[in-house]
């Protein structure tokens, strides 16, 4: 996913000359031939996260759209009240892209997982919220949020399910189960697990890269009694949006995702998909616990 | 803050000699019986000087690509802000009778949305300059050559981290279209051995030191800028009373 962000940004920077990037270090190698051509636009400016989102308010300010990129822990967690003052109070907007997301690093420790960014950029308001599943989903979701006004975050991940798909954010139903069936919403990379999970079970898969705004509509277009969200990042991150989507009906939610203990733990990203509850044979359990009175 | 300058500082407000109008009834106007603090007559000096004499910014130029921008990062410093826009026409002068109501668009920080020429929102310190060196960036990025970055900071602001993040960047980037003011009166509570300036200069910026009720050391200093690296003026007014 970051290959294919740095050409999407690089063709970006050198098509709208309203277009700047803004590194913290990290990535910068990647973008030498972009810095080189346009060293104005391409702002590398060291280990510095504050001043790299206070840069991104300043240069929006006069104009242009910056796109702010390091890892997620760094972007999101230490920078958060420039986010809050330097971008939104400022009335300017900017395009953030993470990566490192949740445990994409578990091998380096607690101070590289951030499963709380999405949770943060939603105490914010009105940003769009992209979570690709591919890295063929991550171009289009870029160029949409740089052509766009409003603020954005884009979370890249080093885990992908086998096969992109496209869409608009709409959730995008992947196995129907009929009407009234319980319905598992499946963020991002989490969908290959899920569907896997639950193959030979009647529930209803559907699949978002774009939690927020998250498609309430579709929502309550497909949604029965049950509701199942599926999140690589924090879990209940999206609770308060399905609850508001259907305070109207009488209805249950389980949220998964990944949870709020520091484990102190190391591994691999798998073993920590295991230890959450996001790998297959943890989401079939959580969601045969749920649905199983209706199963009966 | 003695009384005597103080006095002063007022009277040249109130009476300025050449037929610009008076700061200092707004002031009053906007003071409405409250007890001020120093720090809003140490920043009036340097916010006359700035808007009557150095600023390249005028009430119908607000939105002007190419106007001079100047960004309070030492929010609370409000008052004589609000009195000098308030004189300068940026806004009616009876906007300053109802500060902090719930109708008003003036607060005790000011906010870019809501008050037209303030060009940033502030009041939580240590975002100013990193918004200027963005600002000044993207200028420079635009070609944008002639239009300059003014941030005013605080002596004590300038403990927060996020001044040396920017300070350093700016001065090792020679980044030229930038001009930092520091209201230096002592209330850093470590304090800054060796003078505000230094922290400036070590990273490659230029820097003047003067008397902050100084109306023609201020103008000098804040024109001082040699136009290949960034500008600080630090500008010392009666240290801050406890």
């Amino acid at each position: 996913m970051r290959d294919t962000f740095v050409d999407t940004t690089t063709a970006l920077l050198a098509d709208d000359p309203r277009t700047a990037l803004v590194l913290a270090d990290i990535s910068a190698g990647l973008f030498v031939p972009a810095a080189d051509r346009h060293p104005d636009r391409v702002l590398n400016v060291g280990i510095r996260e504050q001043l790299m989102v206070g840069v991104a308010g300043g240069l929006a300010l006069t104009g242009l759209r910056p796109i702010v990129h390091t890892y997620a822990p760094f972007l999101v967690e230490r920078a958060y009240e420039q986010l809050k003052l330097d971008l939104d109070h400022q009335g300017a907007s900017a395009v953030l892209v993470s990566v490192g997301a949740s445990y994409d690093r578990p091998e380096a420790g607690r101070t590289h997982l951030s499963p709380a960014d999405v949770s943060l950029i939603d105490t914010l308001h009105g940003w769009t919220v992209h979570v690709p599943g591919h890295p063929g989903e991550v171009a289009p979701l870029l160029r949409t949020a740089v052509a766009a006004e409003t603020s954005a975050y884009l979370r890249l991940s080093v885990l992908s399910n086998d096969r992109p798909l496209g869409g608009d954010g709409a959730l995008q139903v992947v196995r129907d189960a009929g009407p009234g069936a319980p319905l598992v919403v499946a963020v991002g990379p989490t969908l290959d697990a899920a569907t896997a999970a639950l193959a030979d079970l009647p529930v209803t898969v559907a699949y978002t890269n774009r939690p927020r705004p998250f498609d309430t509509a579709g929502l309550r277009d497909r949604a029965g009694t049950e509701v199942i969200l599926v999140e690589p990042y924090l879990a209940g991150t999206s609770s308060r949006v399905v609850s508001a989507a259907l305070a109207d009906r009488p209805h249950r939610l389980l949220a998964l995702g990944v949870g709020r203990e520091e484990l102190r733990r190391y591994g691999s990203a798998d073993d920590h998909a295991h230890w959450h509850g996001l790998d297959a044979s943890g989401l079939r359990r959580s969601v045969l616990d749920f649905v199983s009175p209706a199963l009966r | 803050m003695t009384a005597t300058t103080t006095t002063t500082a007022i009277a040249e407000a109130a009476a300025p000699l050449d037929g610009r109008p008076p700061v200092a009834p707004l002031l009053e106007r906007i003071r409405a019986g409250r007890e001020f603090g120093a720090n809003v007559y140490s920043t009036i000096d340097v916010l006359q000087v700035l808007y009557h004499r150095v600023l390249r910014v005028h009430p119908t130029t607000v939105d002007d690509p190419d106007r001079d921008r100047f960004l309070l990062s030492k929010g609370h410093a409000v008052a004589g802000y609000y009195a000098v826009l308030a004189a300068a026409e940026f806004f009616p002068a009876d906007w300053l009778d109802d500060q902090g109501g719930p109708a008003s668009r003036l607060g005790e920080h000011p906010d870019r949305m809501l008050v037209p020429g303030v060009e940033i929102g502030s009041g939580s310190l240590g975002h100013g300059l990193g918004l200027g060196v963005g600002t000044a960036l993207g200028l420079r990025a635009q070609g944008r050559l002639e239009p300059r970055v003014y941030v005013l900071l605080g002596d004590a602001e300038l403990d927060e981290g996020s001044n040396h993040e920017a300070i350093t960047y700016a001065g090792t980037n020679s980044l030229a279209n930038l001009t930092a003011i520091v209201i230096d009166n002592a209330s850093a509570t470590h304090g800054w051995p060796g003078g505000p300036a230094a922290r400036f200069t070590v990273d490659g910026w230029t820097a003047a030191t003067v008397d902050g009720r100084d109306h023609d050391a201020l103008h000098t200093a804040l024109t001082g800028h040699d136009g290949n690296r960034p500008h600080v003026v630090v500008a010392v007014v009666d240290p801050k009373e406890d």
